[in-house]
Parts: C-alpha cells; structure tokens; sequence
C-alpha cells in the first residue's frame, strides 16, 4: 500500500458527530436511569402520573438529555410496567 | 505507551457491565459506522443519526449473543448494513420507489464497505503510532483541516507541517508494511 493510498484510506473515515457519539456512549447509563425511573414509578402512582405527564423534566433530574429516543424508551417501558 | 484492548478484550469487559469499556468501544467504532451509514447507505443526516444511534442500542442489547469476541467488527458492519437497509425500504415505501433503486445502492453500497474495511484496518494502525502522529494525521486526512488550524491546535511552526506529516505518513505505510496488515486486525482503531 503506497502512501497515497494510506492517505485516500484516512480521509473515509472521518469523525462521527460528536454528539451522536457521546449519546451512544452514554446508553449503559441512560438504561439503567430509566429502569430507576420504572421502579419509582411502580411503586408510586402519583409519582407515576407526574412522571407521565413530564417525561422530560424527570430525565433532565436524572441526569440524562431527554432526546426523544431516551423520551421513547421511559414512555415504553412505563407501558409496559 | 500502553496497548490498546483488543476487540475481544473490550467485548468481554462490555458483557460484565464496563462502562468505560462500552465508552472504548463506541469511539472505536463510530467512524466506521458513520461512514457505512452515511458514504456506503448515503443516509441523509437524520436518518444516519437514527440508525447511528439504533446500531449501538442493538449493539449493547445483543452482545452476549455475539460468538466470538474478536469478530464485534464484521458484527458491528453487518448489523449496521441490515439497519442501513431498513431505512432505504422504509424510506423507499413511503416515496414509492422501486426496488431495484433500493437494490442498486446496496450493490453499491458493498463495495464501499470494503474500502471502510481496509480504512478501519489502517486507523488501527494509525492509532498506534506515537500521539504525535496519529493527532496530526487524523487532522489533515481525516478532519481536513488546514495547516493553519493544525498550526494553531498542535501550537507548531505551519512551515513544519507538511514535513511532519511526510514522516508520519511514512512511518504509518512502515507499520502497515511490516504488520501485513489488510483486512483483519485485533484492535480495530478508532479515535
């Protein structure tokens, strides 16, 4: 592999986003927040519907950036729960 | 300078519940998927954000049913091409195209994902040369950045620059030379 190659073979990769990746790193995290969050909400009703009604707030409390993916995911297993 | 973990290394450390290990992992290989996503797939930029961040969820759901820890990056490019796929034919439902558009990209598609492979085995590489060099090439190359903002960043003489990255360039196809280093390796880069 001559130089040039190399160098044509560097440039396919650039950066990902920055923020795309550090949403990704924080996945493990932001899994076990929400289960938190799920458990809370099991064992409390009011605390279930003030959670329901501001999924948001209560992932910014925990923490965590409340993409919708995040928003998604609390308001899945809440279903589910 | 201490070793890199290898593929497998960070694997098995990701399935006992690693944090930092899962952080590696990501930086790893987040170039790699980006460009599968975006230059094979050519997804536009929400819907590579999407199927970015649906890739390393699958990801961490499913590792434990990876069967070899040192194969997380064939792993990784098929899962990150199924996703890619689904995206098209969603996308390709909705705006009625044809089928054999949807087939094309993916022929396509294969033969840039070959290209990333021999790209990610360089970046391997690349990742082990002193920091020196892999700053100042992964700016020039990769970043494409100029010799004013590589100047500025790395606090260097512009008037270097250029020499600097001939050697470190030089001693990038050395190591690529003397590792044979192709298709596979054992860390996979990243950064």
């Amino acid at each position: 592999m001559n130089e040039e190659r190399i160098a044509e073979l560097l440039a396919e990769l650039p950066p990902a986003p920055g923020a795309w990746v550090r949403a990704a790193q924080e996945l493990p995290r932001a899994r076990r927040e929400i289960e938190r969050l799920v458990s809370l909400a099991e064992a409390d009703a009011a605390y279930r519907v003030a959670l329901l009604a501001d999924t948001t707030e209560a992932l910014r409390g925990a923490g965590l950036e409340p993409a919708p993916r995040v928003v998604a995911r609390l308001r899945e297993r809440l279903r589910q729960h | 300078m201490p070793t890199a973990p290898t593929d497998a290394e960070l694997v098995a450390r990701c399935r006992t519940g690693d944090d930092e290990a899962w952080e590696l992992l990501v930086e790893r290989f987040a170039r790699y998927v980006h460009a599968i996503l975006t230059r094979a797939f050519t997804l536009g930029e929400h819907a590579a954000e999407d199927a970015f961040q649906e890739v390393f969820a699958r990801a961490y759901e499913q590792l434990h049913s990876l069967r070899d820890d040192g194969a997380v990056r064939p792993w990784l490019a098929q899962l990150t091409r199924r996703i890619a796929i689904d995206v098209l034919r969603a996308d390709a439902r909705e705006q009625a195209r044809e089928v054999a558009e949807i087939e094309r990209v993916e022929a396509v598609a294969d033969d840039t994902l070959d290209r990333l492979e021999q790209a990610l085995s360089v970046r391997a590489a690349l990742a082990e040369l002193p920091d020196h060099c892999t700053e100042i090439l992964d700016r020039f190359f990769a970043r494409d950045e100029s010799y004013a903002t590589i100047g500025a960043a790395l606090e260097i003489a512009q008037g270097t620059i250029a020499s600097r990255i001939s050697r470190c360039l030089s001693k990038l196809r050395e190591k690529l030379e003397h590792e044979g280093r192709s298709a596979a390796s054992t860390a996979s880069g990243g950064r």
